[in-house]
């Protein structure tokens, strides 16, 4: 690991996609027989499909974990007595959730890639901070929702951390205001979940006249399946937050609590940036090989951080674009990409339905 | 009863439960009508192949088949519920309610499909002919999205009541009363295999080996392999020749090379892959012929009916004699397909062990030819009465 440390130590965008790809072969690798020897479910797997490390020859060839695969088991490549924290996704209910285990090791991995991935967005000081949404969502502290995370996570990256909303989900109108004031003059950084900040925060300040929040930066990310329902455009939500709000600094990120940590930030550009601690590769769904640069395909993500369960290459179900390598505008190297949306849930022929539910 | 959920693409009213003898005149001129209608419908093999089943001279078989040793009469009205996916089978188990002499109402799926609609159409014009006058008011299909008022409206005046889908369909359909005397035929969900015998593989030829792929193609992925005829167990009866499934599977493969598989299934199939993997331990190995084929290659059979593929995946196991399978037949299990092994003893195999399981022994290509045998019922005769009738004897 030592090539990686080195990597890691020259800021997560500074490694080029030959140097990387060189670094991911050994890193993976290790990572695969790692998980391969402490977890038995994803042994069985490999050995199902007769994975033998020595027909890797480069970063495309490694293994990968359907990402549903998460909510039908419960994989740790650990100990029971050293996972500190389950974290799970924000299934509505009935749904199945995804289930992650946490050590220390791996959480704290996590923490320090957030950290320095998004200090390099943000720059290395820590800003005065809104959460949009609501400190309720973290009273459970032994088994995190991706929710809880995400606000758990980002907030390390701010201080005087207030919160937007209530346990209603209403606007604490009086806090707000009185950080704005306290903090006027110096940015400020903001973050929440798309579809919270939209419809909790966004909305009912619009319709109650606005609110100048000229000096913050937003991150935001949990995808953007419930406004593409209500039709809000990725543009649409940029354009309303800086008229309404003033707020013209705005990245997306995509990530997932399967990953939680090496997240991918969405530069000024609009590309969505692989740091040093993950990356992409998009894949046909007829036979999963590879696609070209350009060519829409299912969303696989690397990963360096999962150590606790065998999380560090799996395949999604969203439907991406890698848009270039090495070669994005604003200056950052690694591949960058482009999230299209959700595998579409096409309607399978069979024989055991007559009396679906209306 | 609220009626603003409920359309009657045929008929418009509870149909009149005046029964009829099986495979009356009118009924078997009734179909061969639908036939000369339907069979034009190219675009659609699937309405195709039900415009085969209803043709005169088919239909007449199915008459002499039934004979007449037995004095039979509709039981009444018999209520139909069929699937949503497989749009055809609505007309199938109309077609069967009419040879049995009942008076019909059927619930078609509540989505819409082009199928539905052509079958419909074709009814109505029969039904406006003066010499089906009778028929008339005897036949309705209905389209509602779920509703237990309605579902129990009609089931309330039926006196066969037909439930296809599987176990929580019929179960929750069930819950809903139909009157004491009121029979019922339930299709619940079901498990089903394909026997191969090595020998007959490798000596196939090319032209047949296509064949045999093309005839497993249509009982599997025309169905997205989710009907419950359609088989998730490959049984090869041999001492083990590898040869012998790559050659099928090859052929298979590129047969298969047509299907349109979705991102979303490719994803449910890997998921459920990785699935068994993980709950199996007995996986000796899997071969992927791309996305479109996987096969788990099992070392036992044990707890072998949990195991399901969909969107092409398959479960391999092999043996030199069929009876390691009888240990594991259940009720469950419907329509065993097979190629190259011995009809009379597959017959035998599932009568000597008395197995509890496997209603249908069909070559394969036939696993989704739904006849008036379905499941193990003869769907006429269960949809009719006997009438006893003795005659006195050495008395005036």
């Amino acid at each position: 690991m030592k090539d990686i440390d080195q990597a890691l130590s020259n800021g997560p965008f500074s490694v080029n996609w030959t140097e990387k790809a060189e670094l991911y072969k050994t890193a993976l690798r290790d990572l695969t027989s790692h998980h391969r020897d402490n977890c038995a479910p994803y042994r069985r797997i490999l050995d199902g499909m007769s994975y033998d490390d020595r027909s890797c020859r480069g970063v495309l060839d490694f293994p990968y974990l359907p990402v549903r695969i998460f909510k039908m088991h419960e994989l740790a490549s650990v100990e029971r007595s050293q996972i500190i924290r389950t974290m799970t996704s924000s299934g509505t209910t009935g749904q199945s959730v995804s289930k992650i285990f946490l050590d220390r090791e791996t959480s704290a991995a996590q923490t320090k890639a957030l950290v320095r991935i998004t200090s390099d967005f943000l720059g290395s000081k820590r800003l005065p901070m809104i959460v949009v949404d609501s400190s309720e969502v973290l009273k459970d502290r032994l088994m995190f929702s991706a929710r809880g995370a995400g606000i758990l996570g980002f907030s390390m990256l701010g201080r005087e951390v207030v919160y937007a909303l209530d346990g209603d989900m209403r606007i604490n109108r009086g806090a707000l205001e009185d950080f704005l004031a306290k903090h006027s003059g110096r940015n400020i950084l903001l973050f929440g979940f798309t579809y919270m900040i939209w419809e909790h925060f966004y909305k009912p300040l619009a319709d109650s006249g606005g609110m100048n929040i000229e000096n913050g930066v937003l991150i935001h990310g949990g995808g953007w399946k419930k406004l593409e329902s209500a039709s809000v455009s990725a543009e649409q939500f940029k354009s309303s937050l800086r008229e309404t709000l003033g707020i013209t600094r705005v990245h997306n990120y995509y990530g997932m609590v399967e990953q939680t940590g090496s997240i991918f930030m969405e530069c000024g550009e609009g590309r969505l940036h692989c740091s040093v601690y993950s990356d992409v590769i998009t894949r046909r769904h007829r036979d999963f090989s590879p696609c070209d640069e350009g060519e829409a395909g299912l969303v696989q993500v690397l990963s360096l951080l999962p150590r606790s369960y065998p999380g560090h290459s799996i395949l999604t179900e969203d439907v991406g674009v890698v848009t270039g390598t090495d070669d994005c505008p604003c200056g950052r190297l690694g591949r960058t990409f482009k999230i299209i949306g959700r595998v579409q849930n096409a309607e399978a022929r069979g024989c055991s339905d007559t009396y679906e539910k209306g | 009863m609220k009626k603003d959920n409920l359309t009657y693409l045929v008929g418009g009213s509870m149909p009149e439960p005046r029964p009829t003898v099986p495979y009356a005149d009118e009924a078997c001129s009734f179909l061969g009508g639908l036939s000369d209608l339907l069979m034009r419908q190219r675009s659609m093999p699937d309405v195709v192949s039900f415009a085969f089943f209803c043709r005169r001279a088919n239909i007449a078989r199915l008459k002499r088949e039934f004979g007449d040793s037995e004095r039979r009469l509709g039981r009444g009205l018999a209520f139909h519920i069929t699937p949503s996916n497989i749009p055809i089978n609505f007309a199938f188990s109309l077609a069967f309610g009419i040879l049995s002499g009942c008076a019909n109402v059927v619930r078609a799926p509540t989505k819409p499909w082009p199928q539905v609609d052509a079958v419909c159409r074709a009814v109505r014009e029969l039904l406006d002919r003066p010499e089906f006058a009778l028929m008339k008011g005897r036949v309705a299909v209905v389209r509602y999205e779920r509703d237990d008022e309605i579902t129990g409206y009609f089931s309330g005046s039926c006196d066969a009541r037909i439930i296809w889908g599987g176990d929580a369909s019929v179960r929750s359909i069930r819950g809903i009363p139909i009157p004491p005397r009121a029979v019922e035929i339930t299709f619940a969900d079901r498990y089903s295999l394909c026997v191969l015998d090595e020998r007959a593989i490798l000596d196939l030829d090319e032209a047949g080996l296509e064949r045999l792929a093309d005839d497993f193609y249509n009982d599997t992925y025309l169905v997205d392999q989710n009907a419950c005829s359609s088989p998730n167990l490959i049984f090869w009866l041999g001492r083990g020749a590898p040869e012998a499934r790559e050659k099928f599977w090859g052929a298979v493969h590129e047969r298969a090379k047509k299907y349109d598989l979705q991102a979303v299934h490719a994803m449910d199939k890997y998921s459920l892959l990785c699935d068994y993997l993980i709950r199996r331990p007995d996986v000796e190995g899997v071969s992927f012929h791309d996305n479109i084929v996987y096969r788990v290659k099992l070392a036992s059979l044990r707890d072998i009916e949990s195991c399901r593929g969909r969107f092409g995946l398959f479960f391999e196991y092999g043996a030199a004699d069929i009876g390691e399978l009888a240990p594991h037949v259940t009720k469950r299990w419907q329509t065993l397909t097979y190629y190259g092994a011995d009809r009379d003893m597959l017959v035998r195999f599932v009568s000597e062990n008395s197995l509890s399981g496997i209603d249908r022994i069909v070559p394969v290509g036939c696993a989704l030819d739904i006849g008036v045998l379905w499941d193990g019922f003869d769907i006429v005769r269960t949809l009719s009465r006997i009438l006893e009738v003795r005659y006195a004897v050495g008395r005036k």
